[in-house]
Parts: C-alpha cells; structure tokens; sequence
C-alpha cells in the first residue's frame, strides 16, 4: 500500500515534468510543423543554468553550496527557477531567430536537419570547461528537505513509510499552475488565438494581419521557458547532475517527445495527458516489473500507440487535402 | 487617383510563370472583377496583392504607397483585405474566434462590437452558430464567416477570391447580394469569379484574363455583351 502510493506520488510529480517538456515539443509542432530536436537540451540548459547560478549565488548569502545541509531562503529558489526561464527563453528566441527563421519556405527535412544540428551544437558547447564542463556535479539544495506528511504502515520490520516531501509538492504545483497558465494562454487571450490560427494555416493567418514571426517567436520563447522550468524542477529532484551532453538527459528529452506523439502530437491537452501516462507507465512498470526495462516501458507504449491510434490519444486524424 | 495600382506585374512559381506584364486599378467605391479560366492567373494575382507572393517586376500601389512584396500581415493592417480561395476559414477556431480575428490588429473595442453586430445583420445564420467550431459548418455558411471576417478588419479594399466556389445557386445569390451591399456602404471590392454571369452582373468594371495576361478590359455590360466574353464564358454559342 505504501509502496504503492510512494510511486504514485513520484509518478505525478515526474509526470508533470514530462507534461512540461512535451508542450514545447507539441506548440512547435504544431505550428511549424516540424520536431524540435534541440528541444530537450533547452531543459538541460535550463538545469545547468540554474546550478551555475546557485552555485554562485549561495556563497555570497555566506552558504556552502556542497553542504546538502545549508538551505538558503526560499526567495533564492523562486530567483534561480525565473532566471533560468529568462534565459533558456532568450536562448529559444534566438535559436528560432537564427536557425529556423531563414528556413521558413524550406523543405520540412531541412529545418528538421538543422534542429539535430543546433541540438548536437549545444549538448557540445555544454561541456566546454568554461561553460558547464563536462564533468558532473551536484545541485546545490534549494529547498528544504522536508517532509510535509509521513504515513506508517505496518509494524516491526516489515513497517514501510509513506514520504510526501516538499519537493514532489513543489514540483507538482509549479509545473500545474504554469500549465493552468498556458491554458488560459492558448484558449483565452487573443494572442492564444492567433497561435491557434497560424498553426492551422499560416498564411491565411497572415492574411488577418497576425504578424506570423512574432507569433512564432513567441512559441518558442514560451516552449523554452517552460522547458528550463522543466529542467530546474527536475535537479530539484535529482540534484546528482550528469554532464550535459550525458544520455539521461537525451532520454529525460526523448520520452517527453514521446508524452507529446502519445498524446497527440500538436494538441497541448494531450501533451499534458501523455506527460502523465508516459510517467505512470514508467514508475509502475519499474515498480511491479523491474527497474532495468523503464526504458522499454515507455518506448514499448509508444509503439502500441502509434499501432492502435497513429494520430494519438487526443490527436485527430491527418486528412489529406484532395 | 486609384485606390489600387497593379502596374505591369510578373510572378513565376518556379519555372512557369503564372503572371505576365499585369495591370488593373480599382478605384474607389467600384466593384471591378477579374474573370478567367482555371489556371488562367486570378488567384495569383491577389495572392501577390496582399503580400504573400512576391513579383518578380512590376509595381503595386495602394493608396498611392507601393506594397508589392511587403510583409501580408502589414498589407492586411493598411486595409487591404484578402478573403482567399476556399475561404480561408480555421476550422479549429469556433465561428467567434474567427471572427474577433478579423479585428486582430484593431484595438477600439467599441466600435469592433458594433461593426460585429452591423457584419452579423448581414449573415444571421452566422449569428446562431458563433460558439461552433468553424470546421463544422456548410460551405455556405463558411464564405459567410469568412466575409463577415474581412469586414471586421475595416477594409477599404475588399479582396474575394471566387466567393461562389461549390455553393448552391439560392446561397451564391445571397452571397452576391451582400457583396452589393457591402460595396453600397462604401467598400471597395476586387472580385475574382469563374462565375463569369453572376460577376458581370454585379462589377462596375471587368478584366478578363487568360493564361496570365489580361485580354480585355472594360464597363462590365460592355464585357458581358461582347461576343467573345459571352462564347468565352458565359456559355453562348
């Protein structure tokens, strides 16, 4: 029972990080119509920036960043999480700027060449020793451990404890409330309206005097702050960062990319959705079968997907115009 | 002076050219038209108008300014409204998102609820459909989406791009009709048809255009009455 609800908990937080990194792969996708490979090395940017700055920033507060036991205020959380979403979003605005913008009349396999490209260029330029290295490191503690509610169940040796801590809840709450706001974002404000717009048909977009690149910029911006809250969230959790070109990141990028195929690639609800499923599906699965194949979980889901309803959980069929 | 200057245009889509050496005016207050064949150019033509093709030579000015080749979405904001073949319409967006986008680049709140209420008047079947999706509707009712769109922009130079594409006679007079009365309060319209009889009847003026030059120009009852605009398209023998 216990055990059970332990990986629940943990399912929903990790879930609402896949969630996170999906919408960016899915808002890209679905105006552009392309996968934004380097998508998943904005979220490790996003958590190496935010160590880089911790690290930084502690010293000064007269806290040692390798002492798991110096918890700084909370403010200095809510500063590394904001300034890691400024920047990873500036980083996705020029990245669209420079890279994808001239391709914007090209061929779809070019743009898709070229988003490797760009991946390949910053998983590399990461572990430059003087940009992040290409050594691990351990994220300095910016939360407090606690533990916000324990539960025992049974007695004796055989007595387990349920442990919900802060950080689950933190990252549960964070990762809801931006989703709740990019919600209102796509489908209450005339500016969600106009992304919905040119993603379905630019250049009628166009045409309603929507100025199609700020939107797209904005996609990206938007895509890459929620990604670099993603990643931020994500050392909050698992504060033993691999190096940044390391595959646990490729992996952490490549099943929110699967979340947003699973749930429908181009439907921001079904990001969401196979956000969750994704991680339900891996926690369980290492839960009850075995911790070696969590991997396989999501990728074996992925291919019953894509063999049962290609277009995904809430994705509509691809019609084809005659 | 004109509100629209084409001068002697040339668009090519790769190797073949689908506009050669164009050029019309649309002055205020008319309703001028351009028919011809499949293929013979007429979309082109107001896909370069509005921006999102670009010529190869030639000028276009709007209200004097030359646009050719500018960015659509300003072409669009100066007033120059494209409702483009096949409507145009996002059928993700229900019938009222598609229309507050038409007030996209507008910010007088006001006076965009009345010019809705005013746009609606003309179409109520739009009316009773503005929390559907647009995907859903008939044809008909889309083209009437689409135009109750372009009018929300304030457009001082309307653009329809075969208006009567796939409707039902009943609904193409209906659509003809409003197209009148949009002109009659001092909207500028460009009209493109295959429906030759239908836009002859209700243009000022008329171009007609053959594999991407213009043949012939003049008086609208002048084009319907002559023989060769008659055999050519209007069915006589």
């Amino acid at each position: 029972m216990s055990d059970f609800a332990q990986t629940l908990i943990t399912a929903i937080a990790i879930g609402s990080l896949y969630a996170l990194i999906a919408l960016g792969y899915t808002m890209v996708y679905g105006i552009l119509k392309f996968i934004n490979f380097a998508h998943s090395d904005i979220v490790v940017l996003g958590a190496w920036s935010s160590y880089t700055l911790a690290s930084r920033i502690l010293p000064k507060l007269g806290l040692n960043p390798h002492n798991p036991e110096s918890v700084p205020p909370i403010w200095v959380a809510a500063v590394v999480l904001l300034a890691a979403m400024v920047f990873c979003g500036a980083v996705g605005f020029t990245i669209e700027r420079l890279a994808y913008r001239p391709l914007r009349r090209a061929p779809r396999l070019n743009v898709l060449i070229t988003a490797i490209g760009v991946s390949l260029l910053l998983q590399n330029v990461g572990q430059l020793d003087y940009v992040f290295g290409a050594s691990p490191q351990k994220m300095p503690p910016l939360l407090p451990s606690w533990e916000l509610a324990s539960f025992t169940f049974g007695e004796g040796e055989t007595a387990r404890r349920l442990v919900i801590g802060l950080v689950d809840v933190v990252i549960f709450a964070t990762a809801t409330s931006l989703m709740l706001m990019m919600q209102y974002l796509v489908f209450h404000t005339k500016l969600g309206v106009a992304m919905r717009a040119v993603s379905f048909n630019t250049d009628t977009a166009a045409l309603m005097g929507i100025p199609v690149d700020r939107v797209v910029s904005f996609t990206f911006v938007l895509g890459s702050t929620l990604a670099a809250a993603a990643g931020f969230l994500y050392v909050m959790k698992y504060p033993g960062m691999n190096q940044p070109a390391h595959t646990i990141w490729v992996l952490l990028g490549l099943k929110a990319f699967v979340a947003a195929v699973i749930g429908g690639i181009g439907n921001v609800r079904g990001a969401v959705l196979g956000g969750f499923v994704i991680a339900f599906v891996e926690q369980f699965g290492a839960f009850y079968i075995s911790t070696n194949y969590r991997d396989v979980y999501v990728f074996t889901l992925l291919i019953v997907i894509l063999l049962v309803k290609p277009s995904g959980l809430l994705g509509s069929p691809l019609r084809e115009k005659v | 002076m004109s509100l629209l200057k084409v001068d002697n245009i040339s668009v090519s889509y790769g190797a073949i050219q689908a506009l050669r050496g164009c050029s019309l005016r649309v002055d205020e207050g008319e309703i001028v038209t351009l028919i011809g064949g499949n293929g013979a150019g007429k979309s082109t033509m107001l896909r370069t108008i509005s921006g999102l093709l670009k010529p190869k030579q030639g000028t276009i000015e709007f209200e004097g300014k030359p646009i050719q080749g500018g960015p659509p979405h300003l072409i669009a904001q100066s007033g120059l409204v494209h409702v483009p073949e096949g409507r145009g319409i996002f059928a993700n967006l229900t019938v009222a998102e598609n229309l507050s986008l038409g007030a996209y680049s507008r910010s007088d709140h006001d006076q965009i609820r009345k010019d809705r209420e005013q746009a609606l008047d003309l179409f109520p079947r739009v009316r009773e459909r503005l929390k559907q999706a647009a995907g859903t509707l008939s044809g008909g009712e889309q083209q009437m989406v689409a135009i109750a769109r372009a009018l929300l922009a304030r457009p001082k130079l309307l653009m329809l791009d075969e208006p009567s594409l796939g409707l039902a006679p009943q609904v193409v007079q209906t659509i003809f009709q409003v197209i009148r009365e949009i002109n009659k309060t001092g909207t500028t319209i460009l009209l493109v048809e295959q429906n030759a009889a239908m836009a002859l009847k209700v243009a000022h003026r008329a171009y007609v255009i053959e594999v991407g030059s213009i043949e012939m120009e003049g008086p609208a009852a002048d084009l319907a009455s002559s023989d060769e605009v008659r055999k050519a398209y209007l069915g006589a023998h």
